[in-house]
Formats: structure tokens, C-alpha cells, sequence
């Protein structure tokens, strides 16, 4: 990736950033930390390597992205609100009553959202289904798919993995955002996922592993993934819960979902007043 | 008003009592302890606690194995993961085994907020109540959950809790006793019975209290547990009233209304209006909010006890 490519990505990643710190913030609290650690594979599918346009949302051919782990709404709002999916001025209803940004991803409710999700484990189903269906039709989109580390204790995310990887689906990239957290505390202690990269292995799927926030990395990762004819990758995001956002970071395992107050979301955003 | 204390903290003191005595006692937990908080349960009994992390429906498989070694698991997680998400192993593994496991399932209704359409069960005890010999239980308040709990945790064979995990409307008094078996007839009326549950039995007693006002003469009564249902007091507020308005934070379909419904048709025809969800999914938002969409008001009770009445022959 050449370095102006680079750093135009790495500043759409910081301002998404910042409209998902609006978007909670103006609301007081919601899903902080697994919506900032998949910021940065959302840049990159979404401004550099993935093929869909806000102006035909419903093009047939356009690629799907399935964020499994629903809870992490926020970031892909604050994507699609600044790809011109919907009025930016959206990001200010999220969750209210009546609102086209529910807290977790919904097809029918906001313009972009491919998949249905927040009933964790589900939604890596539903991409395989869309990566068949591309093959039944002889399509060339691909399927991006986000599940979270914690969500892979779900039996049905191995349903899916393994046929995922027996019918070689080399157009769908699944992405896992391992930031080693989820609400109770650390995966590792509560049910391990180690030794993760084995388990993809032998589950026939072609395992990649990059720092989820270097983007320039991600992106390699990606051309490989579609390089890998006849297999189905999965791509290991070491991911660090609330990245980028210093006091979000700090909070650890508490960064799942926690209040914001307005002066920090201001000052963050650098929005003195509206 | 609201109770000052949340259900959730009676939940775990009172299973931390019942555990000191009773030593089968295990808490199983799917990654919502922090929600539930049952974090003082494993402090207590670090060795009779486990988290599965997110996995219900092998939570509800590990909880009917250790059934079947003599253990009495308390499995929880929000409504919908604790019902839809492991139904099947629920169903065959707990109930057709005829195991002994309590399943609680939190946020019922729109209780569940802002977690919105996902998280929003309408329908969990419906479908739980379709499974042969389950016990379904909506404990009202902190005082009626405190009397219940040592009758749930004795009580063999599945039980679904379907419990409001914050503070809810104060009902009842601290020390007041409950069966978990008998409705609470809280009032009684000669123009219309309002059957209540959960959050929605605060509400009936504030429509009562509007209708009186209006000189009609409403009685209440609180169904918590929803199956095995007290025939005999549906029956009875029946004859006194010989109308019958559900108020329920659920499905109409399956719910509380059906099932009043069932042992009204059987046994004394009588009109049964429903102040329910009218089959909607969730949605974000609020409880106000939320009241007003799916019309959960004190004013809809209010509304549907009058044409309760004006059905009467
Ligand atoms: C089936 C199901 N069970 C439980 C939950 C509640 N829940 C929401 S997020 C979450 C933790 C998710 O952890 P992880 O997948 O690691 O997400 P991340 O760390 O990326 O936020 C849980 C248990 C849910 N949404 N769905
Ligand atoms: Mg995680």
C-alpha cells in the first residue's frame, strides 16, 4: 500500500473513531469497546478494498459485510453515516425510540447493514450462506465477515467454520477481532479459544493473522485471502478492546459498554458545542 | 415508586442463603454474570460456580449433566439466549430427561431497552410453557422474588424464571409470604378482574385506582407463576367480576392471556380482553417509549376494562 493510500486510511479510521465516541457519547453510554477495536478492518473494507457505494446500497453485486458481533453497531453506523449511506445528523438517535441505529446491526432499520445480527454466534452462518449463494449464481462479490473472540464460544461459529472451510469458500474472508475480552473478563481465562490458529488449520481454512490495527497490514492480509483460490481465510485481528481511545482502553474488560460523559466525548471529538 | 433494591442482588443473596444449606447448589453462567451479577455467589462457592462464556445451549447441556449427578444448576442469561437460544436442549436434555434445573431469564419484555429487537423477549414464556411439567414464574417485585426463591430452588424439575433484573415497582411489602403455586389476589372488584404479572401488575393497580374514580369497581390479581396456573383464582375472579382484563409484558399469543383464556373457556365462558404485545417484535428504545408503542399503559388498561365490562351479558 503506498503511503498516501496509507495515511488517507489512517485518518478515516481516527474520524471514524470520533463519530462513534459522538454517536455513544451523545446517548451516555453504549458498546465502546468492541465497536473501536474493528474500526480499522471496517476502513479497509470499506474505503479501500470493498466494493459497494452508498449510492446503490441494494446493488445485487455488491459486497456483503456481516458484522456478527451485532453489539459492535456503532462503528459501522459511524461508516456508513460518513459514506453517505444516511444523513450524518443520524448518529444522534442511536437507540433513542423510533431510530434507524439500533444497538445492534439491523438490515431492516438502517440503509447499508447487510445482515442482521446481536444474538451472538449467528451471523458467520449467514455469510457462508451469502458466499454460497455467489457461487449458486456464478457472482463474483465477496462476503467479509466479523465475528468476535468471546462470540466464538458459540458451538454454531464451528458449525459454520467447518463448512466454511469443506466447500472452500474463497469468497468469503472472515475476520476475527481477537482483543482477548468479552464482558466477563479476559477469553483466555473464562473458555480459551488457544490454540487458536491450530483449530482454523484444521478446519481446513486458510489462517492469517495480522496487528488489527495496522491497516497497511490488514489490507495485505486481504489480497492474500483472495489470492487463496479454493479456500476460505480467516484472518486473526490481534485487536486491543476501546483502541484509539485512551480512557477507553485504560478500561480494560469494563471498556465493553460504559458511560461517557459529554466534556469526554467533546473533547475527544474536538466539538466544543454543536 | 420502585423498590430500592434491585432483583438482581435478591437473586444472588437469596441463592447464596439456600446454597449454605443446600449443597448441590451451582450457579452456571454464560458471560452475563456481570449483568446478573452473581459474582458474590462465586466468591461464596468458588467451586460450585462456572462460566461456560457465551454457549447457552451448552450451558443448559452441562446443567442437565450435572442433574443427572445430583446437582441443582441455576443457569441465567437475557430472555431470549436463556429460551430460544438453547429451546432444544432445554426441552430434551433438562425436561424430557426430567431433570432439575432453574433457567432465569433477565430483561423479559421491554425491560430489555436499549438493547433493543434482539434482546426483547415477547415470547420466551410462551414458548417455554409448552414444555410438559415446566414451572414458568414471573416473580413481580424484590419482596415477592425473596419469598419464591426457596420454593423454586425446591421445587424438582425445570423452572423458568422470567425476571425484571433492575429495581421494579414496589409491590408488595419485605416479609410478605407468597406460594408459588397460588395467584395474589391483591383486590377484589364486582365490574372487571385485571390479571397481572410482572411489571405490569404496579400498572393494573394504578388503572384500578383510575377506575374507581370513575365508580367502577375493578379487582386485581397477580398471576406470577403462569404455568401450572391457579385455576381456581382465575375461576373466582371470574364469578366475582365476570370480566377479565391480562395485562402482560409479552406476546399475547401464549402468554398470560392464553393461558387465563384456556381456563376461562373451560370452565366459565367470560369475556378476556388482553392489554399485551399485539405480536410485534422488539425494538430500541426506553420503557415509556416502549409503553407507548406496544400500548402497555395504565391508560390501555384502563381502556380495555371498560370494554371488558361493556361485553359482559
Ligand atoms: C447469544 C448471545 N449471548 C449473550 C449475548 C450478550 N453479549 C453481548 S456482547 C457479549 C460479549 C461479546 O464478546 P466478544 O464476542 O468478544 O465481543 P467484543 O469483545 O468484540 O466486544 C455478550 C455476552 C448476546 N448478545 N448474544
Ligand atoms: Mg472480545
Amino acid at each position: 500500500m503506498d503511503s498516501q493510500k496509507l495515511s488517507f486510511l489512517q485518518d478515516k479510521a481516527a474520524q471514524i473513531r470520533k463519530i462513534t465516541i459522538e454517536m455513544i457519547g451523545r446517548l451516555g453510554s453504549g458498546h465502546v469497546g468492541g465497536s473501536l477495536s474493528i474500526v480499522d478492518v471496517l476502513t479497509d473494507i470499506y474505503y479501500n478494498v470493498g466494493n459497494m457505494s452508498a449510492a446503490h446500497p441494494d446493488d445485487p453485486n455488491r459486497d456483503r459485510v456481516v458484522v456478527s458481533k451485532g453489539h459492535a453497531g456503532p462503528a459501522l453506523y459511524a461508516v456508513l453515516a460518513d459514506k453517505g449511506y444516511f444523513p450524518i445528523d443520524n448518529i444522534k438517535t442511536l437507540n433513542q425510540g423510533g431510530t434507524s441505529l439500533p444497538s445492534h446491526c439491523d438490515m431492516n432499520k438502517t440503509v447499508g447493514v447487510d445482515m442482521t445480527a446481536g444474538s451472538l454466534g449467528q451471523g458467520l452462518s449467514c455469510a457462508v450462506g451469502m458466499a454460497l449463494a455467489a457461487k449458486m449464481d456464478k457472482k463474483s462479490y465477496r462476503t467479509y465477515c466479523i465475528i468476535g473472540d468471546g462470540e466464538s464460544q458459540e458451538g454454531q461459529i464451528w458449525e459454520a467454520l467447518m463448512y466454511a472451510g469443506n466447500m472452500g469458500l474463497d469468497n468469503l474472508t472472515i475476520f476475527i477481532d481477537y482483543n482477548r475480552m468479552q464482558i466477563d473478563g479476559y477469553t483466555d481465562e473464562i473458555n480459551s479459544l488457544e490454540p487458536l490458529p491450530d483449530k482454523y488449520k484444521a478446519f481446513n481454512l486458510n489462517t492469517l493473522r495480522v496487528d488489527g490495527h495496522d491497516i497497511a497490514a490488514i489490507d495485505d492480509a486481504i489480497a492474500k485471502a483472495k489470492a487463496a483460490t479454493g479456500k476460505c481465510t480467516v484472518i486473526i485481528l490481534d485487536t486491543i478492546k476501546g483502541h484509539g481511545v485512551p480512557w477507553a482502553e485504560d478500561k480494560g474488560v469494563g471498556s465493553h459498554s460504559f458511560a461517557i460523559s459529554e466534556s469526554q466525548w467533546r473533547e475527544f471529538c474536538g466539538k466544543e458545542k454543536d | 415508586m420502585n423498590d430500592i433494591k434491585e432483583m438482581r442482588a435478591v437473586y444472588c443473596e437469596s441463592l447464596i442463603e439456600l446454597a449454605r444449606d443446600n449443597k448441590d447448589i451451582v450457579v452456571i453462567e454464560a458471560d452475563l454474570m456481570n449483568c446478573i451479577k452473581t459474582g458474590d455467589f462465586k466468591k461464596n462457592y468458588p467451586d460450585r460456580f462456572f462460566n461456560v462464556g457465551i454457549a447457552e445451549a451448552n450451558m443448559a447441556g452441562i446443567a442437565a449433566g450435572m442433574s443427572a449427578c445430583g446437582k441443582i444448576p441455576f443457569i441465567s442469561s437475557f430472555g431470549p439466549f436463556a429460551t430460544r437460544r438453547c429451546y432444544d436442549q432445554l426441552f430434551i436434555s433438562i425436561a424430557y430427561s426430567k431433570l432439575n434445573v432453574k433457567v432465569i431469564g433477565t430483561d423479559p419484555g421491554i425491560c430489555a431497552e436499549v438493547n433493543g429487537g434482539t434482546h426483547m423477549p415477547f415470547e420466551d414464556m410462551g414458548i417455554m410453557r409448552c414444555i410438559p411439567d415446566i414451572v414458568c414464574v414471573e416473580p413481580t417485585d424484590a419482596a415477592q422474588l425473596k419469598s419464591l426463591m426457596p420454593q423454586i430452588a425446591a421445587h424438582k424439575g425445570l423452572v423458568y424464571v422470567r425476571l425484571y433484573r433492575k429495581c421494579s415497582p414496589k409491590v408488595y411489602e419485605e416479609g410478605d409470604k407468597f406460594d408459588l403455586f397460588k395467584a395474589k389476589e391483591i383486590s377484589q372488584g364486582n365490574d372487571v378482574t385485571i390479571i397481572a404479572s410482572g411489571i405490569m401488575v404496579d400498572r393494573a393497580l394504578q388503572a384500578a385506582k383510575l377506575l374507581a374514580e370513575q365508580g367502577i369497581n375493578a379487582g386485581v390479581t397477580n398471576i406470577h407463576t403462569w404455568k401450572p396456573i391457579d385455576k381456581d383464582a382465575v375461576i373466582a375472579a371470574i364469578k366475582r367480576s365476570g370480566a377479565i382484563v391480562v395485562a402482560e409484558n409479552h406476546n399475547r399469543y401464549n402468554g398470560l392471556t392464553s393461558a387465563v383464556s384456556e381456563v376461562a373457556c373451560e370452565h366459565c365462558p367470560a369475556p378476556v380482553l388482553s392489554v399485551s404485545v399485539n405480536d410485534k417484535f422488539g425494538e430500541v428504545g426506553k420503557m415509556p417509549y416502549l409503553s407507548d408503542v406496544y400500548n402497555l399503559n395504565v391508560s390501555d388498561i384502563v381502556e380495555r376494562a371498560k370494554q371488558a365490562i361493556a361485553l359482559k351479558k
